[in-house]
């Protein structure tokens, strides 16, 4: 039971690193912007978040808790944001192919990440590895009633405040996309550019608009991973760039559509740690049993592309530049 | 709501060039893009090392170039990165979107490996050399042509099928190494056959990287041939622009889907070869390195011209490395390279931009004229 708990947590903290990521990313896409350049948004937004709250630490003996999350989630946010405008500039105005230039955004802020997480705290005079100990425990603090819950609630609902915050943000998205106005024009450009233009819908705003915002909402998957999964230090193994992929597949798993995305999160959590509570499995076998994730979300998109449901496809021009005089 | 009755010029129109643009202006604009990508870096250099940023690129220069063995290390690994590129070029071209050349690297470098360690008693090096590049072929190959299938028979989304294909065979690479590992508990390969040189690239002209510069340039030479010359590399052409007029015209586009799909990843599988095999004689999780990405870049950059992309690989192993350098004598990490060669792409990439497009801003009146039999840009 404790195993099976355990499990649990593990599969919902990794489940909503790529739930913010891929809700992101989903209202990206819907903007008709397939942006791969999600890994490297999420670097963008793990990093300067921590730079920023590293800063802030650095120099007040005593933070106060809600400055350091307040600081965290501003910096990573507009990091982000300046990622999905690098993306949009580029892809938008200036017409470079998409897949290209989401690629180079990933390595970009990859190597951007890991070299500030590398070598900040030598740059700032110090030693050894970042650590932002204060902020990090103030992520993680678990909802003030959680102690007094029965065990399986109380641990439901001991997670640090982003874990709610990523289920609100899909559901928000979800409603946006599906029930406002705004929503349905946003849809409108995802399908077919032209017809919105001459609806009078600003293409060119549109996609700017959802490329940034969507872009700052995977930036703060980033943070989470720092903050509360790395538990406020930095790790250069490449982590966030394996999960940042694992978001983008997770977007076409939920078929854009970001409610059926939390469950899917998890689901995906869950496979990916598995492996740690099946006993007697040699190191070898354990390498195998990794492969999980991949081999389901390969079923999940051979399935998709098998069962052509049409509430389940990709927006109609994903991927395609638009240009006015093209038409 | 507000209503302009005015007519107003908007203050600037793009449109697509009527006359394409000569090639030394074409070229002229991507060198000012690198110039200009340059600068930025050097800003950001000199804002973190506090150095005049012209001996920072001297400095990189001679990380890439100043001995001997250096310049050959830069040249190994630029042949690999262009061996990548002429293989990921012909899934390119077709618009299909390869991003699984680590995995199909990884799968031919793990076939080598495996010969190198199970065959090395009862082989010698010649017929070992032939067996492992014919079994690289096909372990890269099988791993381009599984998603090839699906996308051919099912439409089935390839850029994230072939994603996921990379992270499968790093973990079947993870599993190797873990039943390989030498010596035991240290979780990696160690140099296979470090006495016997069994199974290694053998030495020519006194360069022990002779034969991986051959084999790349024979598959560059190959590869634009294919793509230029041949009926199939035709329909890969027709296949990449339209699927509906490959259909009409009667191409097999499942066909040519599986077909192509297989020459990439057989080729990415060929670089997987030559890591092992011909560069680090050992096999680990990072024998890719991102490179497989890379190279997408690279193969795009040029256009799928397999000539071009000697260059662009070149310069872009010249900016790893020299970055390197300056990383270890300056203290700082090696991650700071992606970084600036990601800098370096942006601008590259947005050059094309003028390439192709024309800004006329407000109140000028370029127009494009029909003279002689030509169309010219006039200044009215």
């Amino acid at each position: 039971m404790t195993q099976l708990i355990s499990l649990l947590q593990a599969g919902i903290m990794f489940g909503t690193v790529i739930l913010y990521g891929s809700t992101g990313e989903t209202l990206t896409e819907k903007s008709g912007n397939l942006n791969l350049g999600v890994p490297g948004i999420m670097y963008l937004g793990g990093i300067v978040g921590l730079i920023g709250v590293f800063f802030y630490e650095m120099n007040n003996p005593e933070p106060n808790k809600f400055v350091c999350i307040l600081i965290a989630m501003v910096s990573a946010f507009v990091a982000a944001m300046l990622g999905g405008l690098i993306y949009s500039v580029l892809t938008v105005t200036l017409r470079t192919n998409q897949n290209v230039t989401g690629l180079t955004l990933t390595i970009f802020a990859g190597g951007f990440a890991n070299f500030f997480g590398g070598t900040l705290n030598r740059l700032a005079g110090g030693v050894g590895q970042i650590s932002v100990s204060t902020t990090s425990a103030a992520f993680r603090a678990s909802l003030p009633f959680a102690q007094d819950l029965p065990p399986l609630l109380s641990m439901l609902f001991g997670f640090g405040f982003m874990v709610y915050l990523a289920i609100g943000v899909a559901l928000l998205v979800n409603w946006f996309i599906n029930r406002t106005s705004i929503g349905l024009n946003l849809r409108a450009v995802g399908e077919n550019p032209g017809t919105a233009d001459a609806a009078g819908i600003k293409v060119t705003l549109y996609k700017y608009l959802a490329t940034c915002i969507g872009a700052g909402i995977s930036g703060l998957g980033g943070l989470f991973y720092v903050m509360d999964y790395t538990k406020g230090t930095w790790d250069a193994d490449g982590g966030i760039e394996r999960l940042g992929w694992i978001a983008v597949a997770l977007v076409i798993f939920s078929s854009w559509n970001s409610k059926r995305g939390i469950l899917g999160a998890y689901l995906f959590g869950l496979l990916y740690w598995l492996f740690f509570y099946i006993p007697n499995l040699t190191r070898r076998s354990i390498e195998l049993f990794k492969m999980l994730p991949y081999l389901v979300t390969i079923i999940v998109l051979i399935l998709v592309a098998l069962r052509r449901r049409r509430e389940s496809q990709p927006p109609g021009s994903l991927g395609l530049p638009y240009f006015r005089e093209d038409r | 709501m507000k209503n302009d009755n005015k007519y107003t010029e908007p203050f600037v129109r793009i449109s697509k060039r009527g006359v394409p643009i000569p090639i030394w202006k074409a070229m002229g604009i991507r060198a000012l893009a690198l110039l200009a990508a340059l600068i930025i870096c050097a800003i950001i250099i000199f804002s973190i090392v506090k150095l005049n940023p012209l001996k920072v690129y001297i400095a990189m220069f001679e990380g890439a170039f100043s001995t001997n063995k250096r310049m050959w290390v830069t040249i190994r690994d630029a042949m690999m990165l262009l061996c990548i590129a002429v293989g990921l070029a012909p899934a390119f071209k077709m618009r299909f979107w390869n991003i699984g050349a680590e995995g199909q690297i990884l799968m031919g470098g793990i076939v080598s490996a495996a010969c190198m360690i199970y065959l090395s008693k009862h082989m010698t090096t010649l017929p070992m050399m032939l067996l492992m590049l014919v079994l690289s072929i096909l372990a890269g190959g099988i791993w381009g042509f599984i998603p090839g299938i699906f996308k051919a028979k099912w439409g089935t989304n390839e850029t994230l099928f072939t994603l996921m294909m990379n992270y499968i065979a790093i973990q079947i690479t993870a599993y190797f190494v873990a039943l390989w590992e030498n010596p035991i508990g240290s979780n990696t390969v160690g140099v296979i056959n470090p006495r016997t040189k069994i199974g290694w690239f053998p030495e020519l002209f006194g360069q022990p990287y002779t034969l991986n510069v051959i084999l790349v340039l024979v598959l560059v030479v190959f590869m634009y041939l294919y793509l230029r010359y041949t009926k199939q590399g035709y329909e890969v052409a027709v296949v990449g622009e339209s699927e509906n007029t490959a259909r009409y015209a009667a191409i097999d586009v499942p066909k040519v889907i599986m077909r192509t799909t297989f020459i990439s990843g057989a080729i990415c599988g060929i670089a997987g070869f030559l890591a092992v095999s011909g560069a680090s004689h050992t096999i680990s999780t990072n024998t890719a390195g991102g490179r497989g990405f890379t190279a997408i870049i690279v193969a795009w950059l040029a256009q799928f011209n397999s000539f071009v992309m000697i260059p662009i690989s070149a310069l872009l192993v010249f900016l790893d490395k020299g970055a390197i350098e300056i990383a270890s004598r300056y203290n700082l990490n090696n991650h700071v390279s992606n970084m600036l060669i990601g800098i370096i792409l942006f601008f590259i990439l947005g050059s094309e931009f003028f390439i192709n497009y024309q800004v006329k801003f407000r109140g000028s009146k370029h127009q494009v004229e029909f003279q002689d039999g030509k169309h010219k840009e006039v200044q009215a």
